[in-house]
């Protein structure tokens, strides 16, 4: 039996509340599956199971308050669910093989159909709308249906999403840790995008709305693909020192409507071609505002990159988030007055910086990171 | 009395003077049936026309319902614009041929040559010991024939005021008046000049359940809701007012505020306007509700003559209360 706990979904989280079961007892789980909700600071937010097994208990009920590392459920692995299940009946011939035996979770300990729970049509729809299950839920409605009352929610669970003020103070937590801990050396780095941007414009040219790529995503990606040669830029600082990640997990800073942020990871973005890269910021960004992130995606980020989009400033200092060791940042592109063959003509530049820290990493580092992503950069084609 | 105050009048009085107003706006327009002229009407709506107005636009038909349905049939077709008191609709069977027959169907068998812009009048409904002959609600069988725009006007102002309005429909139009509502005495604003006869009308907004109803379960509905809002429920009333073409949109509108719904229709349950309401609701709403729909209808039999039997087999303000009850909280 294996005990499955609330997860640390961020350096300074301490408690989540659980908000919703995915699973029930008896329910089989493979490593990755979303088993439960939990509301943070972060807003409400799907936790992955980490091991594959069959669910035994579900510790705590939906609705409390739990501290992290204290017990969830338990799971029992693998070989113990198929040693619980009962054994197959011998084949009284061996000669024809008897047909696969069903997995352990196929065989529940009462062979009746579990009785269809009541539900109002409101009720299902809502509930289908929030992503919520009706296991469990006890229908306090006409001849004991489940009715929109009784869904744990009255209120959209995921309607921004975030706590405001719970957000703040998880925000001021981790910069302040920041800021006290770490020490950052700054780098930046002004780079021509015009014929980057060129290339682009050509290629939405042939495509339709919906299909075209923003200047983001090609730096998004050209950082990615350089942050793979970086390794001492790319991973966290722990009290054992530095321990690079595995995977470039870029966290992509999401402004939240109504203030706030959060950088969900992209995991493995230096894998992603361009369009399927577009097509995880586009999700990403959209699951960030309206809650339904999941749990690996806010501790997983090997590196953050804040990108400052067409209204920001021409360039940012970026603060690291703990325990990642760097963090990119893309200004505002502008057009510029360059130099190009001995003569000024306009260009369109982008200021790209980079906040490193010190402990893990030293400033020559961070400009070759700088200059690789320049360079990828120029040859968009390659991207 | 000041000034400002609106009139009182009668349900009774508001149909009186529909029926005069129309007669002298429109030399086309003349009243017929059994017992309206010198008699003054069975239910005595059309007391002191007779002098009034004149023998040839207060008519008194020989008792033969096919007869002078048809003849109205006839003279709206001709271009007159009749309006043809059936005393109750019980008696309307005898002229059913005429009107599902006839009035309904002409103008689409002649292809639009010929309009029938008739008026029919009738009472309908229980509550006065009339037994079981005397105490049909037949509105929601008429409410299933095309061709016709059946209309229950369940307020002083909608008594007042539809007549004009059906007068106006080029196409045969059933008015049923609710036996119970003729001595109900209210305000009849000055200012309003008209109705509409399309649309369904919210008489009381709430939020927690909707009643939806017309004709003579209206008041008995809306003291329903009264008992209701005074145990914290706030049930929204619906007054459907045309019970063909029905609004459903109004229904369907309400059902996505309240999300449940309560249907009260003094005719039998089985085959009922309330099952047919019901069922819009279910194939336009479905996803909206949060509670099977109820309804409150009139008992399955022959309407009882003893006094304590009849009101047993009808609607009540109480059991209208009791089915909303059970939807809002089930368990108490």
């Amino acid at each position: 039996m294996n005990d499955f706990r609330m997860p640390s979904l961020g350096a300074d989280m301490e408690a989540g509340t659980l908000v919703e079961w995915k699973v029930a007892p008896g329910d089989r789980v493979r490593r990755g599956d979303i088993v439960a909700v939990v509301e943070t600071q972060k807003g409400a937010i799907e936790i992955e199971i980490f091991e594959d097994g069959v669910v035994r208990e579900l510790a705590v009920a939906p609705g409390s308050l739990v501290p992290v590392g204290a017990l969830l459920a338990r799971l029992e692995g693998q070989a113990e669910a198929t040693d619980a299940a009962p054994a197959p009946a011998p084949a009284p011939a061996p000669t024809p093989p008897p047909a696969p035996a069903p997995p352990a979770s196929m065989a529940p300990a009462s062979l009746e159909p579990p009785a269809r729970p009541r539900v109002t049509p409101a009720a299902r729809r809502r509930a289908a709308e929030l992503g919520l299950t009706l296991e469990g839920l006890h229908g306090t409605g006409v001849a004991g249906a489940i009715c929109l009352a009784d869904l744990p929610q009255a209120r959209p669970l995921r309607a921004g999403g975030f706590e405001p003020l719970g957000m703040r103070r998880a925000i001021a937590a981790a910069m302040g840790r920041s800021k006290r801990e770490i020490p950052h050396y700054y780098l930046g780095q002004s780079v021509d995008l015009s014929p980057t941007l060129d290339w682009l414009e050509r290629l939405n040219a042939g495509r339709g709305p919906s299909q075209r790529l923003l200047p983001a995503v090609l730096m998004l990606r050209a950082a990615a693909l350089a942050v793979a040669g970086s390794p001492e830029l790319n991973g966290f600082w722990k009290e054992e020192g530095f321990r690079p990640g595995e995977g470039v997990h870029v966290g992509w800073a999401v402004a939240l409507r109504g203030g706030g942020l959060v950088a969900p990871a992209i995991h493995h973005a230096d894998r992603l071609p361009l369009d399927a890269l577009m097509a995880a910021m586009r999700d990403l960004v959209t699951r960030a505002r309206s809650g339904g992130l999941r749990g690996s995606e806010l501790t997983d980020a090997t590196i953050t990159i804040t990108s400052l989009g067409d209204r920001g400033a021409e360039s940012v200092l970026p603060i690291i988030h703990p325990p990642q060791v760097a963090i990119l940042g893309f200004g505002r592109v502008a057009e510029r007055p360059w130099v190009v063959d001995g003569a000024v003509v306009p260009r369109r530049i982008v200021q790209i910086t980079l906040a490193g820290d010190h402990r893990a990493s030293d400033g020559h580092r961070g400009g070759l990171l700088l200059a690789r992503i320049e360079a990828l950069l120029q040859k968009p084609e390659a991207l | 009395m000041s000034t400002t105050a609106p009139p009182r009048t009668t349900y009774r009085e508001a149909c009186r003077q529909a029926i005069r107003a129309a007669i002298l706006a429109d030399p086309r327009v003349f009243l017929m049936g059994e017992d309206v002229g010198r008699y003054g009407g069975c239910y005595a709506v059309t007391k002191g026309l007779l002098e009034e107005l004149g023998e040839a636009r207060i008519r008194d038909t020989p008792l033969s319902e096919s007869a002078f349905v048809g003849a109205g049939i006839g003279a709206a077709i001709a271009g007159m614009r009749p309006i043809v008191e059936v005393m109750t609709c019980n008696f309307s069977l005898l002229a059913l041929d005429q009107i599902m027959n006839n009035a309904a169907t002409i103008p689409h068998m002649s292809g639009g040559q010929f309009a029938v812009p008739l008026v029919i009048r009738m009472a309908t409904g229980a509550g006065r010991q009339l037994a079981a002959q005397h105490s049909h609600s037949l509105e929601g069988w008429y409410a299933h024939i095309p061709g016709l725009r059946i209309l229950a006007p369940a307020t002083i102002e909608d008594a007042r005021h539809m007549l004009a309005a059906a007068l106006d429909d080029p196409n045969p139009v059933l008015i049923f008046e609710h036996i119970m509502l003729y001595n109900m005495e209210g305000e009849l604003d000055p200012a309003v000049q008209g109705v509409d006869i399309a649309k369904a009308r919210l008489r009381r907004p709430g939020h927690d359940v909707t009643l939806v109803t017309y004709g003579g379960s209206l008041f008995k509905t809306m003291a329903a809701a009264e008992t209701l809002a005074a145990e914290g429920i706030e049930a929204e009333v619906i007054d459907l007012r045309v019970l063909r073409p029905l609004d459903t949109a109004t229904i369907i509108e309400s059902v996505g505020r309240t999300r449940r719904v309560v249907i009260v229709d003094e005719g039998w349950r089985a085959g009922s306007l309330a099952a047919e309401v019901a069922m819009r609701i279910m194939e336009e709403a479905f996803f909206e509700l949060d509670a099977p729909i109820r309804r409150v209808c009139s008992r399955e039999v022959p309407i009882p003559y003893a006094a304590h039997l009849e009101q047993a087999a009808l609607p009540q303000p109480e059991t209208i209360a009791a089915a909303a009850r059970g939807l809002v909280r089930p368990s108490a």
